[in-house]
């Protein structure tokens, strides 16, 4: 029963998704003004280089053909499928002859790092300490955290980390400005490296992690404080059990429960905070190159970019949702 | 009335007031950009990189512009795409939730089926590529409708959660029953209980909006010729204001967009703290 009344519906709407998404993806950039061919034949003149008119028609043939323009939108569009699978995205045009999915492979390991990182920890740790805090609710410094979260939580990613940046980069000079690691280090697995890694990843990871917990705070707070006025709780208290037990194996666990699915739910804002956050402090990863590609109207690029976190989302997404029940016993998908 | 009664009610909470004056002064402060004695979109008006001083109270940037009337029309235009943005979205959002909701079935399935796409998708990238698409025609109507597009998707859903609640009432069958039109049973029965509703998702909803509008604009992708939030934030990060140490020029926006944003935040947490019933009573109790 589990499969065909839940599993087969929730893959369904699985591929539907990616489907609709990677259509979107690719229809987009073909209703733009600009024809990247042309484009990148007149920035080539425009740095001076000479032409000739048979060369340049053979160029035109060329660069249509990498660029995956040739013959009409249909056949386009199939053979966009074609290559996505074999993880082909055509060549980037800000770093002219260099495939999308290379530029792509540096950098993902830098974003899918300080992605995990910040949102394992700033779901932990907002859901801990907003339980806590929704457990004892009447308390002072509950109400304190509370009204310090309150003026956290509405700021955007963007002004957030650049708010940070400025006191802890310029006014304070405790971390670099910029950057994954001192410039010209090779990457290597020595301890000062990885140490030079931390301290350029501390700053993007802390305004990442304060702005993510600030949110599971207030939603688990929440959350904890209507567990808390059920039955079963007052029982438990009248029995005897300790606070502490009762705080932590009955309510705080309870309530993180629809936290997971509120996790799969805002995957989706979560990437898009990290490469903002990114952005902001010139870190390596996936937002500076789609920061590059927008300035350069690199569309082959972004649509890499756009692809990619679509099919990682869904994805995520998909699982989360299916390991669900083994978080939680009450649910059987009957 | 029932709205009066409700808004004494949110009058009652000290952040919904300190929040409503906040959010009045920055309108007061939207409006002044009419008595402006200067152009906002040219350059070279005043001396250029003066630090606060009579009669440039914020100082002038590097453009050669008086950063406080700057600021004047960047508030404004901000509030406005914010406003075009969450008016829209919301008449999207409460239709989509409406008709899910009570229609059911297949049609709530199909309209939850997109919605739940829009949640689970990047939209972030995909509004990017959409404004890279529209850059040459990107104004404040264009950018508010854009983000008006894509900003419905959570608000149908609590919507469409709220109709089917109101949908299992006994009313809701007595209304049937007696023979009143669906027309008139939505407009008459259930808006007023989505009417708040919507307008705290109206306001969350704004302050994406400007976010999202600041986002872009560091990016790149608003046209930085209309002073909004972002594109100021932008032309101070452009001329290196940060390196410069021109705090004045830098600041403004960040803490303009600072109480901006917290005063919607509170405003819309004190509506829905008062429709949901459960903190209310808390709220009173601790009170």
């Amino acid at each position: 029963m589990f499969v065909r009344r839940y599993l087969i519906p929730r893959l369904l709407q699985y591929f539907l998704v990616i489907f609709l998404g990677i259509t979107i993806v690719f229809f987009i950039p073909r209703f733009a003004p600009t024809n990247p061919v042309q484009r990148t034949i007149a920035e080539l003149r425009s740095r001076g280089t000479y032409l000739n008119p048979a060369d340049v028609e053979k160029m035109v043939e060329d660069l249509t053909r990498l660029y995956g323009l040739e013959g009409s939108w249909f056949e386009q569009y199939i053979d966009f499928w074609k290559r996505l699978f074999s993880g082909d995205f055509g060549i980037s045009f800000f770093q002219f002859p260099v495939p999308v999915i290379d530029l792509i492979k540096n950098a993902l390991p830098w974003t899918v790092g300080l992605l995990f990182v910040t949102t394992v920890l700033s779901w932990i740790i907002g859901n801990i300490i907003g339980g806590i805090a929704g457990y004892y609710n009447n308390k002072r410094w509950s109400r304190i955290m509370d009204g310090i979260v309150m003026f956290i939580r509405p700021i955007p990613y963007y002004i957030f980390a650049l708010g940070l940046l400025i006191l802890l980069a310029y006014v304070y000079r405790l971390f670099p400005i910029a950057g994954g690691h001192s410039l010209g280090r090779k990457p290597s697995f020595t301890i000062s490296y990885i140490l030079d890694v931390l301290r350029h990843a501390f700053l993007p990871a802390l305004s990442l992690v304060i702005l993510g917990a600030a949110s599971w705070f207030q939603t688990s707070k929440l959350i904890v404080q209507n567990v808390n006025a059920e039955d079963f709780v007052q029982y438990a208290q009248l029995g005897g059990i300790k606070e502490r037990k009762i705080m932590f194996k009955y309510v705080i666990r309870n309530a993180m429960l629809p936290q997971v699915t509120n996790l799969a739910l805002s995957l989706g804002q979560i990437l898009s905070g990290a490469l903002i956050t990114e952005i902001v402090f010139s870190y390596p990863g996936l937002g500076n190159l789609l920061f590059s590609a927008i300035t350069t109207g690199d569309y082959n690029l972004i649509m890499g970019i756009t692809a990619l976190s679509i099919l990682a989302i869904t994805s995520l997404v998909l699982i989360i949702d299916l390991l669900y029940p083994l978080f939680d016993p009450r649910i059987k998908y009957k | 009335m029932y709205f009066t009664r409700i808004i004494k009610e949110l009058f009652k909470d000290y952040r919904f007031i300190f929040a409503f004056i906040v959010l009045c002064l920055l309108i007061l402060l939207a409006i002044m950009s009419v008595f402006s004695p200067y152009d906002p979109t040219l350059w070279f008006i005043v001396p250029r990189d003066r630090p606060p001083a009579w009669p440039h109270i914020l100082g002038t940037n590097s453009k050669g512009q008086d950063i406080f009337w700057q600021a004047t029309f960047a508030i404004r235009n901000s509030l406005i795409i914010s406003v075009i943005s969450g008016l829209i979205s919301r008449i999207i959002a409460i239709l989509v939730g409406l008709v899910a909701g009570y229609r059911g079935k297949t049609v709530d399935r199909v309209l939850m089926f997109f919605t739940d796409g829009f949640l689970v998708v990047p939209l972030f990238l995909i509004i990017v590529m959409l404004a890279m698409l529209i850059r040459d025609f990107m104004n404040v109507v264009t950018l508010g409708l854009l983000l008006a597009f894509f900003g419905w998707a959570w608000d149908a859903r609590v919507i469409r959660s709220q109709v089917l609640s109101l949908r299992e009432r006994e009313f809701t069958y007595t209304a049937i029953l007696t023979g009143t039109g669906i027309i008139k049973l939505v407009t008459r029965e259930y808006l007023p209980y989505i009417t708040p509703l919507a307008f705290s998702t109206l306001i969350n909803n704004m302050s994406w909006a400007i976010g999202l509008e600041i986002t872009l604009s560091i990016v790149g992708l608003t046209n930085m010729d209309i002073p909004t939030l972002g594109t100021m934030l932008k032309w101070a990060m452009n001329y290196q204001a940060l390196l410069l140490k021109r705090w004045y020029w830098l600041l403004t926006p960040i803490i303009l967009s600072i109480m901006l944003f917290i005063a919607l935040y509170w405003i819309s947490v004190s509506i829905s703290e008062y429709l949901d019933p459960r903190t209310r009573v808390q709220r009173v109790g601790v009170e």
